[in-house]
């Protein structure tokens, strides 16, 4: 199978269009037979990243790239970057503002999400340099 | 059970997504934070928040909910319905708490 790769540009503030790139991965995984287990996997943490540039990270792109071993999910903005990415991957800690928190965001479980249904994850990420998240799925042999 | 027999025996209201009445519901999740739902409920559930916003179409379709029951009396707005009637995923009301109606459906079966 030949890579296939799709970017997707994400605008900070955009709640209308937030998630419409994770429904297309997750469309385009379940079409090409990936195993469900996966394809929720990949879809919660592409939700995940989506939000974050929503509410915190300025505008950027999530990239998803899909192959036969692994599928990648690479999300990067230009956003304000995180100050302290240790403690922006602890469960519960959050900088969302009150007016997300009401809409049921902002309760620090994005990042941990992602850290948990991903296989890899890497953030890269300092004030005022943006964010780059990295997040690889391996494919197995058989679905779960 | 399907969504329009879960309609019909507790009383809920349709406020779009009328496409999608005929899925089957098999499990159910109450929560109001959405990344607690998103990474927590089975597919096919039905939701039960108190949240009305656009956003929870896009964690309905990306989990393979049945539907969404906004709960307490609250309504979803124009753009959530508008979103919801184009995807075909049905969402619902009751004037109830969440506590109320979740007691119902467990106490059926629906886990």
């Amino acid at each position: 199978m030949n890579r296939l790769r799709r970017t997707y540009p994400v605008r900070h503030g955009d709640f209308i269009h937030a998630g419409e790139a994770s429904i297309h991965v997750k469309n385009t995984l379940k079409s090409l037979s990936y195993c469900p287990d996966l394809v929720r996997r990949v879809a919660i943490c592409g939700y995940e990243a989506e939000m974050n540039l929503v509410m915190h990270g300025g505008d950027g792109v999530l990239t998803v790239v899909i192959a036969a071993d692994e599928i990648r999910l690479e999300v990067a903005d230009t956003g304000p970057g995180i100050e302290n990415t240790e403690l922006a991957m602890q469960e519960g800690y959050s900088t969302a503002r009150d007016e997300y928190r009401e809409m049921g965001f902002g309760a620090g479980m994005g990042l941990p999400n992602m850290k948990r249904n991903s296989d890899e994850i890497t953030v890269d990420s300092s004030p005022g340099q943006g964010t780059a998240v990295t997040m690889v799925f391996s494919v197995g042999g058989r679905c779960p | 059970m399907r969504v329009s027999e879960m309609i019909e025996r507790y009383g809920l209201k349709v406020e779009a997504g009328e496409g999608g009445l005929d899925r089957e519901v098999r499990a159910g999740y109450c929560g109001d934070l959405l990344s607690e739902v998103i990474a927590n409920a089975a597919a096919e559930s039905v939701w039960i928040t108190v949240q009305g916003h656009q956003n929870i179409v896009a964690v309905a379709i990306l989990r393979e909910f049945a539907a969404v029951v906004i709960s307490s009396g609250n309504k979803p707005d124009k753009e959530t319905m508008d979103k919801a009637n184009a995807e075909g995923i049905p969402l619902l009301s009751w004037k109830g708490s969440a506590y109320e109606l979740v007691g119902k459906l467990f106490s059926e079966g629906l886990g």
